[in-house]
């Protein structure tokens, strides 16, 4: 078989070598988009210490929230979070270290970091708490703040589709995050709806070229509704 | 009178111009969809990466992986496009949307804008304000004149932490339409029925106050 074949068929495979301490990117907005099996498959290998970089940290019983109640989880980088009551409870008691990052900044660290670039100028923070000790620039008459970029030690994703090869397609707002947290990990880990076979995608539409990716599983997902908002029809 | 929700929503729609890419908080700037004026044609931008947001979806329509910034199921309007995070981003700290409607805690003469964090209170984080206000020309920003206290939201400086520094022209609260420049609040216009020296009196930072302030309209 081909040496591009990253499927691989459990879950335990899937996070083979994540350790206590490691740093984790996550992909995902809110509840949507998330690598929810993979999440789950952390808290049933109950590894420490762990730093995730996702924008948000789930809620109480799903997503990244599920891995607050074995205390997994030793830091947050994210730009929204405390949707969950033992994510505030363990912030205020000081067992949880959080770095509060603008959206926008998050997700080009990770892009930077997948990129190879170190850091980048922005003037998103300039002037607030978050520019505090950072060294500031002034190109063209304004003031940028430089923020460096982050690699994880893992990456997790949650595509739609993939190929064998690893070539992935996201699902409408379910993209989010997903393709820089791709880029970023030294060993990135993407479950998908359905695998199919190379060829079978078009190659215009590929989201995450497989280059990026070292394991491709495909689950089955809740894909739990934060906010249901409808209109009558 | 002070202006409600729905009248603060009705006078920012006023802003819209056709072929406008608007991004809309949450909120009260939420309501200004339902305003946009007929005959207009205007894209809204959702963080999270869709640019073209449709109405809530049906009972039948709804989809897990198509929401809001608000983490709201939604849909995509017609001729819509979804992106990622860092492609949405581009767009925001790029300039190229041409209106941002958000709301502060407060604003200061020297457009700077506070709105995410109060000490002492849980802090649940800044989302994409900063890069909203960082990226963006024309922003309006909407909150009430003064706190329920009574006390002025319109400073000569933010007392809370920054979302941005210098960065804000135009404000509008339940009571007045303001703008900010050389240092100033000036006031332009006022809710029907506020007097002058209501908003003077509520507001704390510099303010310019010509000789006629026209009354709002709505439509």
């Amino acid at each position: 078989m081909s040496g591009f074949n990253k499927v691989v068929n459990s879950y335990e495979e899937a996070m083979a070598g994540l350790e206590d301490g490691m740093t984790v990117i996550a992909g995902g907005f809110g509840l949507c988009g998330i690598p929810e099996n993979l999440i789950a498959q952390i808290r049933k290998m109950g590894t420490k210490e762990l730093t995730f970089v996702s924008n948000n940290c789930g809620v109480d019983d799903f997503g990244l929230g599920i891995l607050l109640v074995d205390r997994q989880i030793k830091k947050m980088i994210s730009s929204y979070v405390g949707e969950n009551a033992l994510f505030e409870k363990q912030l205020l008691a000081g067992e949880l270290e959080v770095e509060l990052t603008p959206q926008g900044t998050l997700a080009e660290k990770m892009r930077a970091g997948g990129a190879g670039i170190p850091a980048f100028y922005t003037a998103t923070g300039y002037g607030t708490p978050v520019g505090d000790g950072k060294e500031v620039r002034e190109f063209n008459g304004r003031k940028y703040i430089m923020e460096e970029s982050i690699t994880g030690d893992f990456a997790i994703v949650k595509g739609w589709k993939a190929d064998t090869y690893g070539n992935v397609i996201y699902r409408n707002t379910a993209q989010n995050f997903n393709p820089m947290a791709a880029t970023a990990g030294k060993i990135t880990v993407v479950e998908v709806e359905e695998i199919v076979e190379p060829g079978e995608l078009n190659p215009s539409e590929i989201h995450t070229p497989g280059i990026y990716v070292n394991r491709v599983i495909k689950g089955s997902f809740e894909k739990r509704i934060e906010q249901r908002t409808v209109r009558q029809g | 009178m002070a202006l409600s929700r729905e009248q603060i929503a009705q006078r920012i729609a006023r802003e819209l111009e056709d072929g406008f890419y608007v991004n809309l908080g949450i909120g009260i700037p939420t309501l200004v969809a339902n305003y946009i004026p007929d005959g207009i044609e205007v894209m809204l931008q959702s963080e999270n990466g869709l640019l073209g947001m449709g109405p809530f979806p049906t009972e039948d329509e709804i989809d897990a992986d198509m929401i809001n910034a608000g983490k709201q199921t939604v849909t995509a309007a017609t001729g819509a496009s979804i992106f990622s995070s860092a492609e949405s981003f581009a767009m925001i700290r790029g300039g190229h949307v041409d209106l941002t409607v958000l709301g502060a805690f407060e604003v200061d003469v020297n457009g700077n804008i506070a709105s995410w964090m109060i000490p002492g209170k849980l802090i649940k984080g800044m989302g994409g304000a900063m890069d909203l206000v960082a990226g963006a020309d024309n922003i309006i920003v909407t909150m009430t004149h003064a706190s329920k206290h009574g006390e002025s939201k319109l400073l000569t400086n933010c007392t809370l932490p920054l979302t941005g520094a210098g960065c804000i022209k135009k404000v509008l609260t339940d009571l007045a339409f303001i703008e900010i420049k050389d240092g100033a609040f000036h006031l332009k216009e006022r809710a029907p029925g506020v007097s002058v020296e209501e908003i003077i009196e509520k507001t704390e930072g510099k303010l310019v106050v010509p000789d006629h302030v026209p009354e709002m309209t709505f439509a």
